[in-house]
């Protein structure tokens, strides 16, 4: 908080030639003095505007809010019927199966899987998603004609605006696995396992098998089908960064001698580097949040070793087993550590460069 | 003046042209591909001959994948369906957000902080999909008693709401000046006039923005549309794609497939479908979202 100073709320009026004291000072001063008589003055007097706000605060409390009690639900023992209030209590103990295993020690293997395959994707989301995007804009600077820059950004725009089914319905069958039924469906597999094998890449008994069929594929695919998605549209936001660095900085930079890569890192990188720390915070404030709803639509039994997520671990056992207390518990505990990434990474950025998020 | 390039930043302009080509070839060819396939012969997709153009095969290119779904009417059931959420789930969040980024771009709110922290938190913390789940079933539950017994209103009005949305609003509604604002009230214009008749106009663009957002979400909705109508009838066109591809995958129902057109087809026509309207409006709305998505202003 900044120390007010008198010049803060005594105005030099030019036209009269005199002081006075800021208007919007005296309000302050009145708020000091009355603070819940001005509390409800102006409630009174602006009610059409908190009116306004009344169904957003509803529609987030109701859908947002409540959940999140309903969260609490991991100490008690769960039920679908039930509510929270009505069910049993059970201390920790949902946290202690899932963390120890107790008598189902399947389960905790499980759970702990389910976490480590969130942070791996969510990690390998963050090291090769979250440059392309840059690296993208950087890109669409280099092309100056504004005509096959259009042709390019609405090409690479496109897939974000697709559903997850859609897309993930295309990545099923570019990748799919070779028809079984004599005659019917292709032998060989989607077009782009062919491709790969054709390429070498992999075998044609793995193309044939259908790539999410095998785990050792499921990373990749994930990762190759989210930078197909949303790469180009990400790269929106730093494009507009680059877009606005003023052209004088790469003369003067020119004249200095300064040749593409000394452009790059002395005049590019410093300019985009707010956008890119807050984007930055935004990606990691999402970081175990994995989309659910790719996942639920890509994996198999096949490929639960690397594809389970927490929340499609929860899924499987609070909506599917009707064990709500434990899927719970680990969404919560998922939660809590999303929650404590966004803080700390919020607060590094603020300390380390002066820019933050929230 | 013109200045000669050094070569350094030639190879990079190549590299440029190079490797966006590649990129923005690559994000195009799933959907040539499922053009393709959709209308190829029974034999070219069966045999994997389709790479990029539609192949006649031994029986010639066709339409008939795209006849069995028009013929389909679940097909069209769920294009109404979706159609329905789309309208009444775009109109219902535009509403709450605009009321409530309006109120909340509004200097002399009270508590305008702890609003804004109410938001935003939101977007750090999420319940979590058991815990939503169990709302939503409470929530149509709660619906059932009011004699709201059609699911798909529970979608419209419980559901697609994103914070984000509401602060890119509020931020528009921002950078409106105060002066015109004042200049509305002097000549005598109520609350809702100043919204509809100065907010609004001017922030237009970021409303076209925000509107499209909201109605690409609910086109493309499907886990919780999924999860909670029950109806078979009442299903978005994503759940009814998201079956389909089950069926038409599912080797007991394609065995002993005799027809002018191989199951895939039927698959990609459907992808096709469904993808048509966004592909229709995209070029028109592109041009917003350059403009109207201003990330960097979440704080306050």
């Amino acid at each position: 908080m900044m120390k007010a100073k008198a010049a803060d709320f005594i105005l030099y009026d030019q036209a009269t030639g005199t002081y006075r004291v800021d208007p919007e000072q005296a309000v302050r001063d009145d708020v000091e003095k009355h603070h819940w008589l001005h509390v409800g003055r102006t409630l009174a007097k602006d009610w059409r505007l908190y009116l306004m706000l009344v169904p957003m605060v509803l529609v987030f409390l109701l859908w947002r809010y409540l959940p999140m009690y309903e969260l609490l639900g991991c100490f008690k023992v769960g039920d679908q019927v039930l509510t929270v209030n009505q069910q049993a209590f059970a201390g920790f103990s949902n946290f202690k199966l899932l963390l120890t295993g107790g008598n189902n020690p399947a389960m905790s293997v499980e759970f702990w899987r389910a976490m480590r395959n969130t942070f791996l994707l969510s990690f390998y989301g963050l090291c090769f998603g979250f440059p392309m995007p840059i690296i993208l804009a950087l890109f669409f600077n280099e092309v100056k004609s504004n005509a096959a820059r259009s042709v390019m950004q609405v090409l690479t725009y496109l897939p974000k605006f697709m559903s997850t089914v859609v897309m993930t319905s295309l990545v099923i069958m570019l990748v799919k696995q070779g028809s079984s039924v004599q005659g019917v469906g292709s032998e060989m597999g989607g077009v782009i396992s062919q491709a790969l094998a054709g390429l070498g890449l992999i075998s044609k008994q793995t193309a044939k098998a259908g790539l999410l069929n095998d785990p050792a594929f499921f990373r990749t695919i994930y990762q190759v089908s989210g930078i197909w998605e949303s790469a180009g549209y990400d790269s929106i936001v730093f494009f507009a960064a680059i877009i606005a660095i003023s052209p004088t900085s790469y003369e003067a930079a020119q004249i200095d001698g300064a040749n593409k890569w000394a452009q790059m890192r002395y005049v590019v990188l410093p300019s985009i580097l707010s956008t890119v720390v807050i984007m930055l915070i935004t990606r990691i404030g999402h970081l175990l949040m994995v989309g659910y709803e790719k996942v639920i639509l890509l994996y198999n039994v096949n490929t639960y070793q690397t594809a389970d997520v927490v929340s499609t671990f929860s899924y499987r056992y609070g909506m599917e087993n009707n064990r709500t207390g434990l899927a719970s518990a680990a969404e919560m505990m998922n939660n809590v550590v999303g929650m404590m990434l966004v803080i700390g990474a919020n607060t590094i950025a603020k300390k380390a460069s002066n820019t933050s998020l929230y | 003046m013109k200045r000669k390039l050094e070569i350094s930043e030639l190879i990079f302009k190549i590299i440029s042209y190079t490797l966006l080509t590649v990129f923005a070839l690559c994000c195009l060819y799933p959907f040539v591909y499922a053009i393709s396939s959709a209308i190829s012969g029974v034999s070219a997709v069966e045999n994997s001959e389709v790479f990029l153009w539609p192949l006649a095969g031994k029986t010639g290119i066709q339409f008939e994948a795209f006849g069995e779904m028009f013929g389909n009417n679940m097909f069209w059931n769920s294009y109404s369906n979706t159609l329905f959420l789309t309208l009444y789930g775009t109109l219902w969040s535009m509403l709450t957000a605009i009321l409530g980024a309006y109120a909340l771009s509004k200097k002399r709110l009270l508590f305008r902080k702890s609003f804004n922290f109410f938001l935003v938190f939101t977007m750090w913390f999420s319940a979590g999909i058991v815990p939503q789940y169990l709302n939503y079933i409470a929530t149509s539950k709660a619906f059932e008693a009011v004699g709201i017994t059609d699911d798909k209103w529970l979608v419209v009005i419980a559901m697609g709401m994103a914070a984000m949305n509401i602060i890119l609003l509020r931020n528009a509604f921002e950078g409106v000046p105060s002066e015109i604002e004042e200049a509305a009230i002097v000549d005598g214009a109520t609350e809702m006039q100043v919204l509809t008749k100065v907010y609004i106009p001017m922030s237009k663009s970021t409303i076209a923005t925000v509107s499209l957002l909201f109605a690409i979400s609910r086109w493309n909705g499907y886990f919780w549309a999924r999860q909670m109508i029950d109806n078979s009838n009442e299903h978005p066109l994503q759940v009814f794609l998201r079956n389909q591809l089950e069926q038409y995958t599912d080797s007991e129902y394609i065995a002993g497939w005799n027809r002018n057109y191989a199951p895939d087809s039927v698959i990609y026509a459907l992808v096709v479908c469904s993808v048509i309207p966004i592909l229709i409006i995209y070029p028109f709305i592109q041009k917003y979202f350059a403009k109207g998505v201003n990330v960097g202003g979440v704080k306050e």
